[in-house]
């Protein structure tokens, strides 16, 4: 077989460097040699926008070690306690256990309050790069066939990433979440037929009663966590297994992936990713102070604050909520309340949708071919303008969650306000659908544009007709009217004279300070470098293989 | 036919002689090749040796590391001296900075160590590309008619598709299997509601308040009994039933449908009231006290902003507007219901004080609707 094939030594049989002798050990036990090799050599593709998926997925790593922390701590209790402990306000104030012991982690354990606001931190930035991610997913295609159930299970761990959220803000009892499980018992009990026997259910009897923390937190530290466990390994193993999707380029075919191999390159850099969003959070948890607890008090149904917001992620659910008109259905003695379609229906309608979107748009494109290369998004102006929709719609929602917040800031009415959403939630989305397909055309065309009469120099010349002509300079070669012979291939078009690497971006920044120059033979080194490799279309610019475009233009103008 | 598990292979993959005789390079680049991974660009980033540029990029790598480790033992230091204990404004305020310290401290020991391994990918580790084949061919021809086969014919052997009789009570016996854990989970978890959204600890009680002919006086937060001198004109006041024994696992405080706002009109301020509730105030002709759910009927909030000016009352969670005078009737937002008025009434109790009581429960249930409301 292969695995014996492998090198473990220069010499003979006997591995002499200890990674040779680790590898044998392993390879004596589990015959793995080969499969070993091609995980290290697998190849990855680099873009910075792959990078949001990472940050989901370190999140989610270090909401489990934060998490895991605060369980040594937390007490998942509704008995009822007097607080005497450090933060002397609250005092002789009767609260819940678990309210208590959030407070003990902010006041009474060393270091507690800081993993505390690490823990929230990372939370809102799981949910948000999974959006985002999400977002880039849709806007490149890269949900196309094969990928249609990543796709799925994508969004199952944006919507369990945003329960595991709702979830996890509730267990602290504060008076902020309790408001908020009590729009949750309300939501629940808005359900047709079986809302009631539902809320008592999951609530052990009438609101608040006495279980829902303790049932919260069992699904917060076990089954919510497991279940997005499991599915984030499904997702990467089908990541794995399908290879990454990669930006055209030139060499770059649906049938190869381009890149750098695992080891070393991209676990060095994926590592250092990891540490980096790290650092982030903990900057965040450490400066920034998030969900102050002991300032809203424990939970009583009498009182709630005003400005009350749910964490960013439920905010379009709350301005959906807010927007909805007080539309009631009463028949036959029973009753279906405004709650019900802004909170169950609408959800659904939108998961439903973003499910079936790759379904549909393979139907309506009548595409059944697989696809590995990413599309720009210009180049898919209906689907682009479809996910511009759905933003603009997700985002009226989401400033609706504020709106009383926005009101109050820039003294609107806050009535005015409401109306405003209400308008803007069914007008909005198809100014921005017709928006962003003009934009996508318009790009599409510029593109067009500069591979056929290349890039503007920004050199005049006056002609002795003393007509003005701008200098173009073709990407590539052209024909004899001076039009270029470039097609267009799903790949970025350079749009200024800097792009094709002649005066790279980066040099006006290094030549801010001193003078930019490259040492003779490293900047001969270079050149061969990319005349080797072919890989600048500006070196073959420089060289003078193409006619200069001032010919060419008046090639096509005598013509 | 037989395959192999790298059907990537190249048929040109080095014998083991061979490869003993490469360097670790080059029978890594072959053992990248035999697995259909080309590298095709690969460049020493300093191909000469102890170069200053070399060495320079190596420090910065380095440095990135110590700073790291200083950082880390920076965390330590900080951890263990600087205070922590919270202390009451007026006294010293220094335990302020342990988060943030922590948190810079934290950050720095983790940017440093990442940045460090993302320079030291970049700077040092030779660059590369390389194209690996997805072999994402669809199976042969000859796979896929053998795994089918295997399918079909393993179905046909368990006989299933021509025993009906197996196939039905297989069914059940699954749908069964499945039940169970569902009837069992949901069966422990089943809670009756009964008429426990229909009725407030409001709801006379004879037995608890005997001397208001089982009426419940309205308190405040504190059990005291609330009358007609406690609010000035225009005023409001959360009250609750003033039932100190549990009920279905709440008294008059804890309960989450007690709370209700016993506000005291302006004087000429008239509620229009709705049909049947024009007497639930006190006076019963033209009132100066009414007292409303607190609960909002949308989504269950305390709807307690009260805007005296335009006696309008406000819920924060979804700006549901309720006008008092016209019986707290939703007149913007998204609540349908008005909340509910609480017929109240005054009586003189044994010590000579005034005190308001509820003359019965809520007309109609309290808070958000539901299904079974009417």
């Amino acid at each position: 077989m292969t695995a014996t094939r492998v090198p473990p030594a220069r010499r003979g049989d006997k591995p002499r460097t200890p990674q040779g002798k680790a590898a044998k050990w392993v390879d004596d036990r589990l015959n793995i040699a080969g499969p070993m090799r091609a995980q290290l050599n697998k190849v990855f593709p680099d873009h910075w926008s792959f990078m949001m998926g990472e940050i989901a997925l370190y999140s989610f790593i270090i909401l489990l070690l934060t998490g895991t922390y605060l369980t040594f701590f937390f007490d998942p209790s509704m008995a009822e306690v007097t607080y005497h402990g450090t933060y002397v306000p609250m005092d002789g104030i009767r609260m819940s256990q678990a309210y208590k012991t959030t407070l003990d982690i902010s006041f009474d354990v060393r270091g507690g309050l800081i993993i505390r606001q690490i823990h929230h931190w990372a939370a809102l930035l799981f949910v948000a790069a999974m959006l985002i991610h999400m977002c880039r997913v849709f806007f490149t295609g890269a949900f196309r066939k094969p990928r249609e159930l990543n796709w799925l299970i994508g969004l199952t761990l944006i919507l369990l990433g945003i329960i595991e959220g709702f979830v996890g803000y509730s267990l602290p009892d504060d008076l902020l979440s309790g408001t908020g499980l009590r729009i949750a018992d309300a939501i629940v009990l808005s359900i047709p037929v079986i809302g009631t026997w539902l809320a008592f259910l999951i609530f052990g009897g009438n609101f608040p009663g006495e279980v829902i923390i303790g049932r919260f937190y069992i699904a917060h530290v076990l089954l919510i966590p497991g279940i997005l466990l499991a599915l984030i390994g499904a997702h990467l193993a089908l990541l794995v297994r399908q290879k990454h999707t990669q930006f055209a380029a030139p060499g770059r075919t649906e049938s190869t992936v381009s890149g750098e191999r695992i080891f070393p390159t991209y676990a060095a850099k994926a590592g250092g990713f990891f540490f980096i969003v790290f650092a982030a959070l903990a900057a965040l948890g450490g400066f920034a102070q998030i969900n102050p607890v002991w300032l809203f008090g424990p939970y009583e149904p009498r009182s709630v604050s005003s400005g009350s917001q749910p964490d960013w992620y439920m905010m379009f659910l709350d301005g959906s909520t807010r927007l909805f008109p007080s539309w009631e259905i009463r028949l036959w003695h029973h009753t279906v309340p405004p709650l019900f379609w802004p909170t169950v229906v609408l959800p659904g309608i939108l998961t439903t949708l973003a499910a079936a979107y790759p379904f549909i748009e393979a139907k309506m494109t009548k595409d059944t071919r697989k696809h590995h290369l990413l599309q720009r998004p210009r180049d898919a102006p209906v689907r682009t303008s479809l996910g511009a929709m759905a933003l603009t719609f997700y985002m009226v929602l989401f400033l609706s969650g504020g709106n009383d917040l926005i009101a109050h800031a820039f003294d609107i009415s806050l009535n005015a306000m409401t109306w405003g959403g209400r308008i803007a939630l069914l007008v909005l989305p198809p100014i921005a659908y017709a928006f962003a397909y003009r934009v996508c055309l318009g790009l599409q065309r510029h593109d067009r544009e500069v591979l056929e009469h290349g890039l503007e120099t920004g050199i005049i010349h006056v002609l002795p007709t003393g007509e003005f002509i701008e200098v173009h300079q073709p990407l590539g070669p052209v024909d004899e009217h001076g039009h270029g012979q470039l097609t267009y291939s799903g790949t970025p078009v350079p749009k200024r004279m800097g792009q094709l690497g002649a005066i790279s971006p980066l040099r006006h920044v290094r030549g801010f300070f001193y003078p930019v120059k490259e040492k003779p033979e490293i900047q001969a080194e270079l050149d061969e470098m990319d005349g080797l490799t072919g890989r600048s279309s500006a070196a073959a610019v420089q060289g003078g293989e193409a006619p200069t475009s001032d010919e060419n233009r008046r090639h096509q103008l005598t013509d | 036919m037989t395959r192999s598990i790298d059907h990537g292979a190249d048929p040109n993959t080095p014998t083991a002689d061979e490869l003993r005789k490469m360097t670790p390079e080059e029978a890594m680049i072959a053992g990248a090749e035999s697995q259909g991974v080309r590298i095709v660009h690969r460049r020493d980033r300093f191909p000469i040796r102890g170069t200053k540029a070399e060495k320079r990029a190596e420090r910065a790598v380095a440095a990135c590391f110590l700073i790291a480790a200083l950082a880390g033992v920076g965390f330590i230091v900080a951890f263990i001296a600087l205070p922590w204990k919270w202390h009451l404004p007026g006294t010293p305020q220094n335990f302020r900075v342990y988060t943030p310290a922590l948190g810079g401290l934290m950050a720095a020991l983790l940017l440093f160590m990442g940045v460090g391994l993302v320079l030291w990918a970049k700077w040092l580790i030779p660059e590369e590309e390389a194209i690996q084949d997805r072999h994402d061919e669809e199976s042969s021809a000859e796979e896929k008619l053998m795994t089918e086969a295997t399918l079909v014919s393993g179905l046909a052997d368990t006989g299933l598709p021509r025993r009906g009789v197996i196939m039905t009570s297989l069914l059940l016996a699954g749908g069964a299997l499945a039940t169970v854990p569902l009837v069992a989970l949901v069966g422990g978890m089943l809670k009756k509601p009964g008429d426990q959204l229909l009725h407030t600890l409001f709801e006379p009680n004879k037995e608890l308040f005997p001397e208001t002919d089982g009426r419940v006086p309205l308190v405040l937060q504190d059990w005291r009994q609330i009358g007609p001198n406690d609010l000035d004109p225009g005023g409001i006041a959360t009250v609750f039933p003033g039932v100190r024994e549990e009920v279905n696992g709440y008294n008059g405080l804890t309960s989450a449908s007690s709370p209700t706002l016993l506000i005291r009109l302006r004087p000429g301020q008239e509620v229009r009231s709705r049909k049947g509730q024009a007497e639930y105030g006190w006076p019963k002709k033209s009132p100066e006290y009414v007292a409303y759910s607190k609960i909002c009927t949308h989504a269950g909030c305390p709807a307690s902003l009260y805007e005296q000016q335009t006696s309008r009352l406000l819920c924060p969670c979804h700006q549901s507007q309720f006008e008092v005078l016209l019986d707290a009737k939703p007149v913007f937002g998204p609540a349908t219901r008005s909340l509910p008025k609480l017929p109240i009434d005054l009586v003189t109790g044994t010590d000579g004080n005034q005190y308001f009581v509820a003359r019965s429960d809520y007309q109609e249930p309290i808070g958000p609707g539901f299904w079974e409301r009417r």
